[in-house]
């Protein structure tokens, strides 16, 4: 709770910084904001039992505090490679202001305990967001894709809206812990639009996380967004909702479960198959990345589909995150830096790349592997215990699926590498690096790498 | 701690050979696979005095959460393989020292990692363990045909990777599947004899299903029929060493697979589709011969006549008796030996003459009589001739396979004759009758090309003279599985 404060401050910090004009200090601040708010996250971590806030609307539990740890340690690299995209606009307060109120949001959405604290997370997260698409004011596709993100969002969020509604009808509560004991007390006897309920929120999440049928907005809000608002929204809101769907529907909605599940699978499926054989057909990087999380997103869902009832599920979605947080964090960086260095978006100025510049290809071609789930990366045990939670259930038609889509998922992270390693450049200058981005990229790197050979530490570090 | 040795050491190397520069990669990389191979021999004696000995095996905690362990041994299957690895390896890496490849030291460092792959996938006692060795190995030769095969390399070499990573993904399933129903003192357990216990505890159903998630893996990796379509375009663009890792070695970790993480798990589901299997294996066997026949390019009929052997190897271990698994054994240590050789040859051909179409090749012989023996001897191990290394499997193999069906074995002794047609009368056609154009730029062959052809040569004969060393680990090994099987 400490941490969701704090960070709220830094947000009110950075304008004020802009009205004094003492904006050099913001990026430090923020840092500093950031570590603190880490060590105020383990202190409550080692804290005997959680405290519930404001009469139960926000309460950090442990696995409230293990995503908001990962949010916070990802945002925290985020803000030290995102210096350049600060530096090229006006108002940088503004810009750090929108990042770190996203932040506090996404921080509500790890910890609530009640509707209404669900839905004011998902729009505090959500309104800056839309901002910040569009924020390269004279780029027509940005201007395009924070009109997209922000008109297909606000459908998503009246859509949770209607669902919690009748959820409230049914139940008579906004309180998480209430509803489910009221489930438990009528089952059988529940009305037929507190299902409904559910599965609008359901549906709504499914747009949040860009699930297909729900997904139509995802790649041309990656593509045209700036390439480090794109990171940000790949890591820290994925994170966030899938904080959200894990509290929602694994404990408060666990017991309707033979409702919602097929639909769930349905969804599943669908996001594999049509955005792992889209991005197979992309030639924008980008564009194959936004896809690319659609199926990341999928494979996630499938932890709550497989409904197992004891840490294991929480364990595969922390895992998966930081997996997933780790490489795409890699993968944005490095097309940051090529779009700085002349080149596009697309898989031709990856063109050899192992020669512009050998250590960015290195530590590209090891997100592309941990993405695409191969050994020794942290992307493979993300899968791995994916696939230990889904082989008990009824849904095997799903994990074979799930086995082929990888299979088209590994050609087009491989065409990546191919190109990197295979093909010549067409210019052949070096690719240069700033500092910051190095040391995001390399830390990134070696923590997909240690996570995904010694595997133990995650389960070490987050004991529920 | 031999047996953790045996792994670290390519590895550790491989590092080197990773930030070395300069030329001096390859003398690194063959002095690393010498002392490698002698390591190798030292693990042979010592298994020799003592099987039990404890420096042949070892295990620690890898995930403690997921009861993961880094556990590997040494035991007759995996000591076989072992020799035959670190055989190999120096053969190949010598095989390179008339060429000037691009990036010296990355190739040698990935085909040294390669080798620490391999040795992990045949010493692995863990489930979990022996699947991640089972990946490792394919991103090295992944990124060998890549860089530095020939042309339209990029399409083939993806279809070849995605192909085993589907079919190794389906092995992870069935893994997961059997690690699920371990239950050692209410844990769950990766331990290779629990896993053992935990599919012999499951229903005939069940273990049918275990039994496809796992072999299809293998399948791919043999290639048994119809999964073999990766093969021959990958065999022909990889670089020559890049075949030579893929057939001479990485075909065995299939073959090698079904022996250890197959039979002794599902033996149930072996009974219900051991049939089905046997049938494919042999169907290819008959089908690989045929196209063989009918080959151009030398190095293509090599990559038909390799799955037509691999189907007879693969039918006689899913047999599943003493005669076709020990035979197994045999043949694919055989088979690693004289397809290196094969390939070897095709490369020298190319590198002489320019050309590898069957066609255009003729009375070489008359150009080099020495390289005209040394062939006849490869050729003649590779259709199995008695007093060859050759033979000892392919008995065996059919016999196995006749207890199991006189039909089947009917069919897959037709590999004897169909084999000595492709390859007799290739080298009828490459070596004898008129000297054709492209032959005569054939010289004299290099010393290391002589000294590696020798040493192969050497093999074949020796062993198909006195198998019996490596003949009764073999059927210690066996005996083994089959004990573990009931």
């Amino acid at each position: 709770m400490k941490g969701l404060l704090i960070i709220s401050a830094l947000g009110l910090l950075a304008m004020l910084a802009e009205i004094f004009k003492v904006k050099k200090i913001i990026l430090p601040l923020t840092l500093i904001g950031i570590i603190a708010a880490l060590i105020a996250n383990y202190f409550e971590w080692n804290a005997t039992m959680s405290i519930s806030y404001f009469d139960n609307m926000i309460v950090f539990d442990r696995p409230a505090l293990a995503f908001s740890a990962i949010i916070l340690c990802t945002a925290f690299f985020w803000f030290i490679m995102a210096n350049d995209y600060f530096h090229e606009d006006t108002n940088v307060a503004d810009h750090y202001s929108l990042v770190l109120f996203a932040l506090v949001g996404a921080l509500m959405l790890t910890a609530f305990k009640n509707m209404t604290t669900l839905f004011l997370g998902v729009e505090i997260l959500s309104i800056p967001l839309y901002v910040l698409a569009a924020s390269k004011k004279g780029d027509i596709k940005s201007n395009e894709a924070g009109f997209k993100y922000l008109i297909m969002g606000s459908f998503a969020s009246a859509v949770l809206l209607f669902g919690i509604a009748l959820i409230y009808g049914a139940t008579g509560s906004f309180d998480i812990q209430t509803i489910s004991n009221y489930m438990a007390n009528n089952e059988g006897n529940l009305p037929k639009f507190f299902h409904v309920g559910v599965i609008f929120m359901l549906i709504a999440f499914c747009f949040k996380v860009s699930a297909a049928p729900f997904h139509f907005w995802a790649p041309d809000v990656y593509e045209g967004s700036p390439t480090l608002i794109t990171a940000l929204m790949s890591t820290v809101v994925k994170t966030a909702a899938f904080a959200a769907i894990f509290k929602l529907f694994l404990l408060a909605f666990a017991l309707s479960s033979p409702v919602w599940s097929s639909i769930l699978a349905l969804i599943i499926a669908l996001s594999l198959i049509i955005s792992n054989f889209t991005a197979a057909t992309q030639s924008s990087v980008k564009r194959m990345l936004a896809y690319s999380s659609i199926s990341h997103a999928a494979f996630m869902l499938m932890v709550v589909l497989a409904n197992v009832r004891n840490n294991s599920s929480l364990d595969a979605l922390i895992y998966y995150s930081l997996a997933y947080c780790g490489g795409s964090i890699i993968a944005f960086a490095v097309l940051h830096v090529m779009s700085n260095n002349g080149g596009d978006d697309s898989f031709g100025s990856f063109n050899g790349l192992s020669k512009r510049n050998p250590m960015l290809a290195f530590f590209m071609a090891l997100a592309m592997l941990s993405l695409a789930g191969i050994p020794i990366t942290a992307g493979f045990f993300g899968k791995y215990f994916v696939f230990t939670n889904m082989i008990g259930t009824p849904y095997k038609w799903l994990l074979i699926l799930a086995v082929l889509t990888s299979g088209v998922g590994v050609y087009y992270y491989m065409k990546v590498i191919i190109a990197m390693y295979f093909k010549n450049a067409e210019i052949d200058s070096a690719v240069e690096i700033k500092m910051p981005i190095k040391f995001t990229i390399i830390v990134a790197g070696l923590v997909t790498l240690i996570v995904g050979i010694v595997p133990g530490i995650v389960a070490q570090l987050f004991k529920f | 701690m031999l047996a953790v040795l045996l792994i670290l050491f390519p590895l550790f190397c491989s590092f080197i050979l990773f930030i070395s520069k300069g030329n001096a990669g390859r003398t690194i990389a063959l002095a690393a696979t010498v002392i490698e191979f002698v390591l190798g021999l030292a693990a042979f004696y010592l298994f020799k005095q003592n099987p039990d000995s404890s420096l042949l095996s070892y295990n620690c905690v890898w995930v403690e959460s997921l009861n993961i362990h880094f556990a590997i041994e040494i035991n007759a299957l995996s000591l076989l393989m072992a020799l035959l690895t670190t055989f190999l390896l120096p053969l190949i890496i010598l095989t390179t020292f008339n060429k000037s490849e691009n990036h010296p030291s990355s190739f040698y460092a990935l085909i040294l990692m390669m080798q620490m792959a391999l040795i992990g996938v045949f010493t692995a006692n863990d489930g979990f363990l022996f699947y991640v060795f089972w990946e490792l190995a394919l991103i090295p030769i992944y990124f060998i045909c890549l860089l530095w095969g020939s042309n339209n390399r990029g399409v083939i070499t993806f279809k070849f990777f995605v192909y085993t990573l589907i079919g190794s993904l389906f092995m992870l399933i069935g893994l997961i599947y059997l690690y699920n129903h371990t239950n050692v003192e209410g844990h769950k357990s990766w331990a290779i004899l629990d896993l053992y216990s935990a599919g012999h505890a499951l229903t005939a159903t069940q273990q049918g299903a275990v039994f496809w998630l796992i072999f299809i893996a293998f399948a791919i990796k043999m290639p048994v029929f119809p999964f073999h379509t990766w093969q021959p375009d990958t065999y022909v663009v990889a670089p020559t060493q890049g075949t030579m890792l893929l057939s001479g070695i990485m075909l065995k970790m299939g073959t090698f697979g079904v022996i250890k993480w197959l039979l002794p798990v599902v033996p149930l589901g072996l009974q219900e589709w051991g049939g089905t299997a046997i049938t494919l294996s042999v169907v290819g066997i008959i089908y690989a011969s045929i196209i063989a026949i009918s080959q151009k390019d030398y190095k293509r009929l090599i990559a038909y006549s390799s799955i037509a052997h691999v189907g007879l190897i693969s039918a006689g271990i899913l047999s599943a008796n003493q005669q076709g698994i020990q035979g197994g054994l045999m043949q694919m240590l055989a088979h690693g030996v004289n397809v290196v050789g094969l390939f070897f040859i095709a490369d020298i051909l190319m590198r002489h003459t320019g050309t590898r179409e069957i066609d255009k090749l003729g009375g070489i012989r008359s150009m080099n009589g020495n390289f005209a023996v040394l062939f006849l001897i490869i050729v003649l191990g590779a259709v199995a001739l008695p007093l060859t290394n050759g033979f000892v499997g392919e008995f065996l193999l059919i016999n196995g396979v006749y207890q199991y069906s006189a039909t089947m074995a009917a069919f897959a002794g037709l590999t004897i004759i169909l084999g000595a047609v492709y390859m007799l009368r290739s080298y009828q056609n490459i070596m004898l009758g008129d000297k054709k154009d492209s032959s005569l730029a054939f010289g004299p062959l290099h010393t290391n090309d002589k000294i590696v052809l020798v040493i192969i040569c050497v093999a074949i004969v020796a062993f198909g003279v006195y198998p019996k060393p490596l003949n009764d680990i073999a059927e210690q090994g066996t005996r083994s599985i089959i004990a573990l099987m009931k």
